[in-house]
């Protein structure tokens, strides 16, 4: 058997009613396994970017993107390269006496996390990084006492000078088809 | 970014723009992608349409009894004419009711545009009367939907729902309406282009990949020619023809591809799969390459896919990029329309000095032909053999009819026993199995070829389940002919309970002998009914049928239960273990090729 390792998609999408619901529901009829679905909107007002981060063989991670390519609305898919840069955003309150208020503010700066309220029995942190940093970071946190954890998707993009929305060979071609 | 100009509009002079309303838009839009017939019935939500529906003199609107008769009627229309079916419903439960005939078209690739009212925007999603979420309920089983809420959408949405239903692999898109676009007034602009980003099908294949198929067709020495629906679709079946008799390849067609190449011509084994030919499936299964041409490895094909064709590299060619290594990862993969790839392979295989070495090949395949034909032997009790009536309705008819079947024993033996020799003549339910696809099915058919013979080969159990659309055939003047095969029975699942249950017969016995009477119901209906017992009655009663013109037909065959399908392939099996009759298995023969 193939091996299953985690992939990151970022799929460019028309920025329309209904696009969302046409990939997930498309992913989830279809059984694909994901880890991580976000969507949010583009340098461009008409577009909006999806990612995904999905646990699946290379055979379905073909089936999966080029199933997607045939939603009329989808624009775009990339596979990103392992060495592009993946980000999560968490929420966290933390239990934190006055006597680890400050071992947890410690841990919070050598993290790049910031507090954004604190009260007599907790301090919420907002950190982003790396799942894995995230992961690091929760971990620390246990201890303490985790009251409350919200968490993003996976929002990913690749290194270098490129965008995604650049035109390619796929964006170049005629944008209007001759009407029937 | 530059725009393309639309067919439809000559120069770069727009039409003058008129106010209309939404409803009359949307008639507008019909009239301007050329559809000439809507099959629909009314309701609260759709209303506004059905009035200027009413003066249009170029779109005839079918009323037909129910609306999964309107769906297959679209498909029926859509296959025999090659352009977009038409279906129009109501919200709620008329939206509903198309979601067989949606699904079906999804699966077998037929295109059809769906349009259906909505409760007014400002009551969508409070649960109001006749309000369902059909682009929701949809969403799964159509090419592409749109929700249209506003009446200047409406022609642009209809231009680009006909634009995607038609193009790249056909399929169903649907057009929800809300009830206040309708009513509102609009500057009618019909779009001088669509504008689709996301949807860009690729016709023409990359020239590298057809040149690596070419290679490989060479070099075979057990090549075989597996042809699907696609090809129907591509309406390639000269460009077939032609590349079959240059290299001589055995073809083979699927149950979606009967009479694109005539089952008379010596290179063709039969239809492969679970109830395929021996030679159709010794073929694929001895093959060292497939040649896969709009065909998509489906089970009923392939049955086991760890022990299909296990010897053969794969060329694949299909308009759909998602069919391509779906089921079976190919060797050699093209993107394109079937024509295309036909005619730049057969362009290659001339000029190329070498041609494959498969004389061996093609006599041990004619000569499984010879072995295993499929026949069927006649019930010793006297009573009709349904294959021997499917057999003389063909014989009597000829291949120039059009044949629609319903699902199940008389769908597999309409598609063995019936003369294909032209393309584009067979209509069935080939992906979905919908039961009682039949009857709207040739009414469809029938309106598109208003002067071909359209027989309908359908069961007792799928004739129950539609057969409602024989008074619009008899009231709208559609003369069909429908041969209700009756076994008495849900055959197909009473011969699974004979093979694989121990004979038990749960809930497959539908005791129709007298009940109903399918004479009295067609009559009922403003059909002729006609009826078959004896052998001797066949002939004459189909010769009859033929001979009435001006009305419906519905003859009833009263055949004998027990008649089963063979060949057979047992579900979730191997090819391998096909058998030709209960517990016998071919003798494969000349194994040393």
């Amino acid at each position: 058997m193939t091996e299953v390792n985690t992939h990151t998609l970022s799929v460019l999408v028309e920025n329309k009613p209904g696009v969302l619901a046409r990939v997930s529901s498309l992913i989830f009829r279809r059984g694909y396994n994901i880890e991580s679905l976000a969507v949010g909107p583009t340098e461009y007002p008409h577009m909006s970017r999806i990612t995904l981060a999905v646990a699946v063989e290379d055979v379905v991670l073909e089936q999966i993107t080029k199933q997607l390519n045939k939603l009329v609305e989808v624009l775009k898919i990339v596979e990103l390269e392992q060495s592009a840069i993946r980000r999560e955003l968490i929420l966290v309150k933390v239990r934190a006496t006055p006597e680890t208020r400050g071992q947890l503010i410690e841990i919070i700066s050598l993290f790049g996390a910031k507090a954004v309220d604190l009260t007599a029995e907790v301090i919420t942190v907002e950190a982003t990084g790396s799942p894995a940093k995230l992961a690091a970071l929760l971990e620390l946190f246990e201890p303490y006492g985790i009251r409350e954890l919200v968490q993003s998707g996976l929002v990913a993009l690749g290194r270098g000078n490129r965008s995604m929305t650049d035109r390619n060979s796929r964006t170049e071609r005629p944008k209007a088809i001759r009407a029937v | 970014m530059a725009k393309t100009p639309a067919a439809a509009v000559p120069d770069q002079g727009a039409e003058p723009v008129e106010e209309l309303t939404g409803a009359q838009s949307l008639v507008r839009s019909l009239e301007n992608v050329g559809a000439d017939t809507v099959f629909g019935i009314p309701g609260g939500a759709i209303l506004p349409a059905y009035d200027p529906l009413y003066d249009s003199p170029n779109v005839r609107h079918i009323l037909v009894r129910h609306e999964q008769g309107a769906g297959h009627a679209a498909e029926g229309y859509a296959m025999v004419t090659g352009k977009v079916g038409v279906c129009m419903a109501t919200s709620g439960p008329g939206a509903t009711n198309l979601v067989t005939p949606i699904a079906d078209a999804h699966m077998d690739s037929v295109p059809i545009v769906a349009i259906t009212g909505q409760v007014g925007s400002a009551a969508i999603g409070t649960d109001a009367f006749q309000e369902a979420d059909i682009r929701g309920i949809t969403m799964p089983i159509t090419k592409h939907s749109f929700l249209v809420t506003k009446a200047h959408d409406i022609a642009p949405a209809m231009a680009a729902a006909f634009h995607i239903a038609r193009t790249g692999r056909p399929g169903p898109v649907l057009v929800d309406i809300t009830k206040d676009a309708l009513q509102a007034r609009t500057r009618f602009e019909w779009p001088l282009q669509i504008d689709l980003p996301g949807y860009r099908p690729v016709i023409k294949p990359h020239a590298k990949q057809v040149r690596e198929a070419a290679k490989l067709i060479t070099e075979s020495r057990r090549p075989v020619l597996y042809i699907g629906g696609g090809v129907v679709k591509a309406t390639a079946w000269k460009e077939l023809a032609e590349l079959a008799e240059l290299t001589g390849i055995p073809v083979v067609t699927t149950l979606m591809a009967r009479g694109v190449f005539p089952d008379s011509h010596p290179q063709n084994m039969g239809m492969p799969g679970m109830h395929g030919t021996v030679a159709a499936v010794g073929a694929l299964q001895r093959s060292d390459l497939l040649i896969s041409l709009g065909a998509r490895f489906d089970d009923r094909v392939t049955g086991q896919l760890s022990s299909f064709a296990p010897l053969a590299k794969v060329i694949h060619a299909d308009i759909d990029p998602a069919e391509i290594s779906k089921n079976r990862v190919a060797d050699v993969p093209i993107v394109g329309d079937c024509k295309e790839v036909i005619t730049e392979l057969t362009a290659l295989l001339k000029a190329s000095a070498e041609s494959p070495d498969i004389g061996d090949w093609v006599r041990y395949l004619k000569d499984l032909k010879r072995r295993y034909p499929t026949g069927y032997d006649l019930p010793s009790s006297g009573e009709l053999s349904p294959q021997h009536v499917i057999k003389r309705i063909g014989d009597l008819t000829g291949p120039d009819a059009y044949y629609a079947a319903g699902v199940g024993q008389h769908q597999m033996w309409a598609s063995h026993f019936l003369p294909w020799e032209l393309p584009g003549r067979w209509l069935n339910s080939g992906g979905l199995g919908t039961m009682g696809y039949c009857v709207p099915a040739a009414m469809g058919a029938k309106v598109g070829r208003p002067d071909a013979t359209v027989w309908g080969i359908d069961g007792d159990g799928c004739f129950q389940m539609t057969n409602q659309e024989l008074v619009t055939c008899a009231l709208e003047g559609i003369p069909i002919k429908i041969a209700v095969i009756n076994n008495q029975s849900l055959g197909m699942v009473r011969q699974w309970q004979t093979l694989f249950y121990n004979s038990r017969y749960s809930n497959t016995d539908l005791k129709t002998n007298r009940i109903p009477d399918f004479g009295k119901l067609a009559e009922a209906m403003g059909c002729v009914g006609l009826r078959a017992e004896q052998p001797e009655e066949v002939d004459p009663v189909i010769e009859k049928a033929l001979s009435i013109n001006d009305t419906p037909v519905v003859v009833e065959f009263v055949v004998h239960k027990d008649a089963m399908v063979w060949p057979m392939v047992a579900a979730g099996t191997s090819n391998d273990d096909i058998k030709v009759a209960r517990d016998m298995a071919p003798k494969w023969d000349g194994e040393t090729l």
